[in-house]
C-alpha cells in the first residue's frame, strides 16, 4: 500500500485545492495534533518543537492556559488546574469510583458532573473544548489557515455518552469534525498502511486513563475490527496512584492537602517513568508543612504493587479474542499503543499472553494521532496515491432497552460492525395503554441497574387497544461515529417519536448553542461573522460535493433535473458573495434537498458497480 | 432509491443457496462497502451522507445474516415463507433433545469440577455435530425442488447446537 509515499509536487490532482485536515488524539494525559504533509503523517509540534500537549487546563486570574503552561502551575493551584478531564467525560458524580482522587470542587449536575473553578462552573465538555481549541490553533498556525476537517479519536471502549461528550467538545471548540474514530483503530491505520500488512493484529492500548484492546483483520486494504474490549477507567494514572499510595505508606504520611497530594502524584508519575529505564527511582519532595520525603522505590516493588492492574488488562484481551473466535496464536502481531505500554511489566505480560514480542516500532505516544491524520486526510478528500482502503469498526458495548422487571432486551449486540440499524417490536401490556416509556441502555449485563442509562423517551398518543394488540417498533441506528439514534413508532397507527440519545449524559443542542454564544458574548459582530463563515464553509462543501457528483455521474440526471440543480447552485453562488448567513443556509439546504434523488441513484449505481466486481479487482491489487 | 427489497444473496451477487462461498461473500461485502460506506461521503451533502448510512447498514445486516450458518439457514427459509426463527415454536426431536440434555448435564458437572478437558471435548463434539447438520442442510436445501418447510427441524437443531457450543466456550473461558 503506497499511502505514505511521497508525492511529487504538482501531482496533487486538480481541480480541488488541497484541504487542511488534522487528526487529534485527545488523551487523558497528553494530546496531539497531526496532519498529512507531502504524503507523510506528521505530528505538529509547538514553537519549541514539543509534540505533546499535556492535557491540562488552568483557569487562572489571567485567563485560560493549557498544556505545559498549565502544568507548571498544577501543584500551586490544584482547584483551578484540571488534569485527566477525559476521565470525567459523559460521567455523573455517582459514576466516579473515587472522587476523592481528584482535588476538584465537584458540582453534581444532572447528566454530567461539573467542576467549580475560578472562571465559573465548567463541564468536562467545556474543559475538553479548551484543550481542543489550543490544538486547533496550533494546527492553524502550522498549516497557515482554518482547518477544513478534523478526526478526533476516542477510546474504543467509550460508551455512547462519552462519545457524544467528545463530539460536543469538538463542536464547541469550533472544529469541523468529520468523524470520531477509535484509538486502537487509528493506531492500526498508521501501522498497517506503513507496513502493508495482511493478517490478524491485536492493538493493546494502555493510555493515561483508559485501556482498549482491539482485534483487527487487515486484508486487501480493508481494516476490519473483529472485536474490541477494554476498561474505560484504567490507565497509567492508576499506576501513578499505586506509587502514590506506596509513598504515603512508606513515609507514614498523614492526610495531605490538595496541593501536597498533587505534588506527590507528579513525583509518582516521574518515578514510574524512571522505572521503565532504571532498576530504581528516587522520590524526593518537601511538603507544605516542611516534611521532607526521601524514598527509593525499586522496579520489583513497583511490579508487585501494580501486578493486579496489569492483570486487569489481560481479562479484556481474552474476552476480545474469544469474541473474535481466535486463539492468541492466530494473532500475527501485537501493536503497543499509549505511553503506559513503556512499562516493562506490561510488555512482559503482553508478550507472555500472545507468545511473541509486541511491535513498538512507531512511537506509542504518537501513533494514534498519526492514524487519525491519515483518516482525516482521506475523509476530507485529499487524494494521496492509493487511498483505496476502508475502515470497518464496531460498537464496543451492546445497546438495548428496558423491558418488564428491569431486564435488558438487547437490540444491537456488542462488536456489531457500524453503521448498523436494527428494529424490534414490542407491545403494550395494559388494556388501552396510551403511552410507552422507552429507556435506552448500554452494557452487557442483564439487569438495567447494571448497565449505563443513555436516555429515556416516551411514545405518546397510542390509540386505545387491547393489551398486547399495539405493535411498537423501536428502531436503533448507530452511525459511523458510533453514535446512537433511537426512534419508536406504533405500527398500526403510525404514531412516532424520535431522539438522538443524549438527554441524560450529553449536552442538549440548546446548551451547546448557549456555550458557543457565551464564548462570543462580548462581540455580537464576532458572532455574525462566525455564523456567516460557517454558512460559507457549509455552502462550499455542499457545492463541491454536488459538482463532484455531477462530474462523476452526470448522466444520471435528465435535462429538467439538471436545470433545477444548476438553478440551486446558482442561488447558492449568488448568496455566497453576500453577508446574509440565514439566506445562504437555506439556499444550501434547498440544494441539499434538490439533489436527494440524484444521490440515491448514485448509490444504486455504486451497488451495481460492486456487483459487477470492478471494485473487487481494484481492492485486491 | 437503493433497492432495499433486493434479497441478501442478490445484494452480493450470490446464488440463493445454503452452501456459500465464504471468500466470494467476503469479497462482495468489501466491494459493496467500498462503494457505499459513509467514509466515502464524509464531505458530501446531507442526502448523500444519510443514504450512505442506510446503504452501509443494509450491507452489514445482509453480511451478518449470510455469514452465520444458523442465520443463513433461517434467512433462506424465510425467503420461502418458512419461519424457522419463531421463538414460540420450540419443538425438537425427542432423541436429539435427550442427547443434548445429557451433554448439558455433563457440561455442568465438568464445570463444577473445573474439568476443562471434558468441556473441550464436549465443545468439539457439539461443533462436529453442527458441521454434519450444515452438510445435511446443504444437501437438503440446495437440490432441485427442495422442501424448505421440511428442513425446519434441522435448522432448529443447528441453532440449538451452535448455542450449546457458545455456552461451552463461555464455560471454558471462565475456567481458563
Amino acid at each position: 500500500m503506497a499511502l505514505l509515499q511521497i508525492s511529487e509536487p504538482g501531482e496533487t490532482p486538480a481541480p480541488h485545492a488541497r484541504k487542511r485536515a488534522v487528526g487529534i488524539d485527545l488523551g487523558t494525559t497528553n494530546s496531539l495534533v497531526a496532519t498529512v504533509r507531502h504524503g507523510l503523517a506528521v505530528v505538529l509540534p509547538d514553537g519549541e518543537g514539543r509534540p505533546l500537549v499535556p492535557s491540562i487546563v488552568r483557569y487562572g486570574e489571567e485567563g485560560v492556559t493549557t498544556g505545559y503552561a498549565a502544568m507548571a502551575r498544577q501543584s500551586v493551584d490544584p482547584h483551578n488546574t484540571i488534569v485527566s478531564v477525559k476521565r470525567l467525560m459523559g460521567r455523573g458524580l455517582a459514576d466516579l469510583d473515587d472522587d476523592r482522587r481528584f482535588p476538584y470542587r465537584f458540582v453534581d449536575a444532572p447528566g454530567m458532573v461539573r467542576i467549580a473553578t475560578r472562571a465559573g462552573v465548567k463541564s468536562p465538555v467545556e474543559i475538553s473544548a479548551d484543550l481542543l481549541r489550543a490544538l486547533r490553533e496550533r494546527a492553524e498556525v502550522s498549516l497557515g489557515g482554518a482547518v477544513d476537517g478534523a478526526v478526533v479519536t476516542v477510546p474504543a471502549y467509550f460508551d455512547d455518552a462519552q462519545r457524544q461528550a467528545t463530539k460536543d467538545a469538538a463542536r464547541l471548540a469550533g472544529l469541523p469534525i468529520l468523524r470520531l474514530i477509535n484509538e486502537p483503530t487509528a493506531a492500526a491505520i498508521a501501522y498497517g498502511l506503513d507496513n502493508a500488512s495482511e493478517g490478524v493484529y491485536a492493538v493493546y492500548d494502555l493510555g493515561g486513563g483508559t485501556f482498549d484492546i482491539s482485534v483487527l483483520r487487515l486484508s486487501k486494504g480493508v481494516f476490519e475490527v473483529l472485536a474490541t474490549n477494554g476498561d474505560a477507567a484504567l490507565g497509567g494514572d492508576d499506576f501513578d496512584h499505586r506509587v502514590f499510595c506506596w509513598i504515603i505508606e512508606a513515609g507514614r504520611l498523614p492526610p495531605l492537602s490538595p496541593a501536597d497530594a498533587r505534588l506527590l502524584l507528579v513525583k509518582s508519575r516521574a518515578a514510574k517513568e524512571h522505572l521503565s529505564e532504571h532498576d530504581e527511582a528516587p522520590i524526593v519532595a518537601t511538603l507544605s508543612d516542611g516534611t521532607r520525603i526521601d524514598l527509593t522505590i525499586t522496579r520489583d516493588i513497583f511490579t508487585q504493587i501494580s501486578a493486579n492492574l496489569v492483570a486487569k488488562t489481560l481479562a479484556p484481551v481474552k474476552r476480545a479474542l474469544r469474541d473474535a473466535r481466535l486463539a492468541p496464536a492466530a494473532v500475527k502481531g501485537v501493536v503497543l499503543v499509549g505511553g503506559a505500554t513503556r512499562m516493562p511489566q506490561v510488555r512482559r505480560a503482553v508478550a507472555e499472553l500472545f507468545g511473541q514480542p509486541p511491535l513498538t516500532n512507531l512511537d506509542p505516544d504518537e501513533v494514534v494521532a498519526l492514524g487519525a491524520a491519515i483518516q482525516a486526510n482521506k475523509l476530507v478528500g485529499n487524494r494521496e496515491g492509493n487511498d483505496d482502503w476502508l475502515l470497518l469498526d464496531v460498537i464496543p458495548l451492546s445497546l438495548g432497552i428496558e423491558t418488564m422487571g428491569g431486564i435488558v432486551e438487547k437490540i444491537i449486540p456488542r462488536n456489531s460492525t457500524i453503521p448498523v440499524a436494527r428494529a424490534q417490536e414490542f407491545t403494550t401490556f395494559k388494556e388501552g395503554q396510551s403511552a410507552m416509556s422507552i429507556h435506552v441502555v448500554q452494557g452487557e449485563r442483564e439487569r438495567v441497574s447494571d448497565c449505563r442509562s443513555l436516555g429515556r423517551f416516551e411514545l405518546r398518543g397510542i390509540p386505545a387497544m387491547a393489551a398486547g394488540a399495539a405493535r411498537i417498533r423501536v428502531a436503533f441506528e448507530v452511525d459511523a461515529d458510533g453514535l446512537l439514534e433511537v426512534s419508536a413508532r406504533e405500527v398500526t397507527s403510525g404514531v412516532a417519536a424520535q431522539i438522538t440519545v443524549k438527554p441524560s449524559y450529553g449536552l442538549s443542542d440548546g446548551e451547546i448553542a448557549r456555550m458557543l454564544q457565551e464564548s462570543f458574548a462580548h462581540a455580537s459582530a464576532d458572532m455574525q461573522a462566525r455564523a456567516l463563515a460557517e454558512a460559507q464553509v457549509e455552502a462550499d462543501r455542499v457545492v463541491d460535493a454536488v459538482r463532484t457528483a455531477l462530474a462523476a455521474d452526470g448522466d444520471l440526471v435528465d435535462a429538467a433535473e439538471r436545470a433545477d440543480i444548476n438553478e440551486a447552485l446558482a442561488a447558492v453562488a449568488r448568496l455566497r458573495e453576500g453577508s446574509d448567513a440565514a439566506a445562504l443556509r437555506s439556499a444550501t439546504e434547498a440544494l441539499n434537498r434538490g439533489t436527494e434523488p440524484f444521490a440515491a441513484r448514485r448509490m444504486d449505481r455504486g451497488v451495481a458497480r460492486a456487483l459487477t466486481g470492478r471494485r473487487v479487482d481494484a481492492l485486491s491489487d | 432509491m437503493i433497492d432495499f427489497s433486493r434479497n441478501h444473496f442478490a445484494l452480493f451477487g450470490l446464488p440463493p443457496r445454503y452452501r456459500i462461498d465464504d471468500a466470494a461473500l467476503d469479497a462482495a461485502y468489501r466491494a459493496l462497502q467500498a462503494e457505499v460506506h459513509p467514509d466515502r461521503f464524509a464531505g458530501g451533502t446531507d442526502a448523500q451522507r444519510r443514504i450512505a448510512l442506510q446503504a452501509s447498514a443494509r450491507a452489514n445486516e445482509a453480511y451478518g445474516a449470510l455469514k452465520g450458518p444458523v442465520s443463513r439457514a433461517q434467512y433462506l427459509l424465510s425467503l420461502h415463507g418458512v419461519d424457522a426463527a419463531d421463538e414460540k415454536d420450540t419443538a425438537l426431536d425427542f432423541d436429539f433433545l435427550e442427547r443434548q440434555l445429557e451433554r448439558r448435564e455433563q457440561a455442568e458437572e465438568a464445570q463444577d469440577a473445573s474439568d476443562v478437558r471434558t468441556l473441550e471435548s464436549l465443545h468439539a463434539a457439539a461443533l462436529a455435530e453442527a458441521r454434519e447438520l450444515e452438510d445435511a442442510l446443504a444437501r437438503e436445501l440446495d437440490r432441485e425442488g427442495a422442501d424448505f418447510a421440511a428442513a425446519k427441524p434441522r435448522v432448529r437443531e443447528l441453532a440449538f447446537l451452535v448455542k450449546l457450543a457458545d455456552d461451552l466456550d463461555a464455560m471454558i473461558a471462565v475456567l481458563d
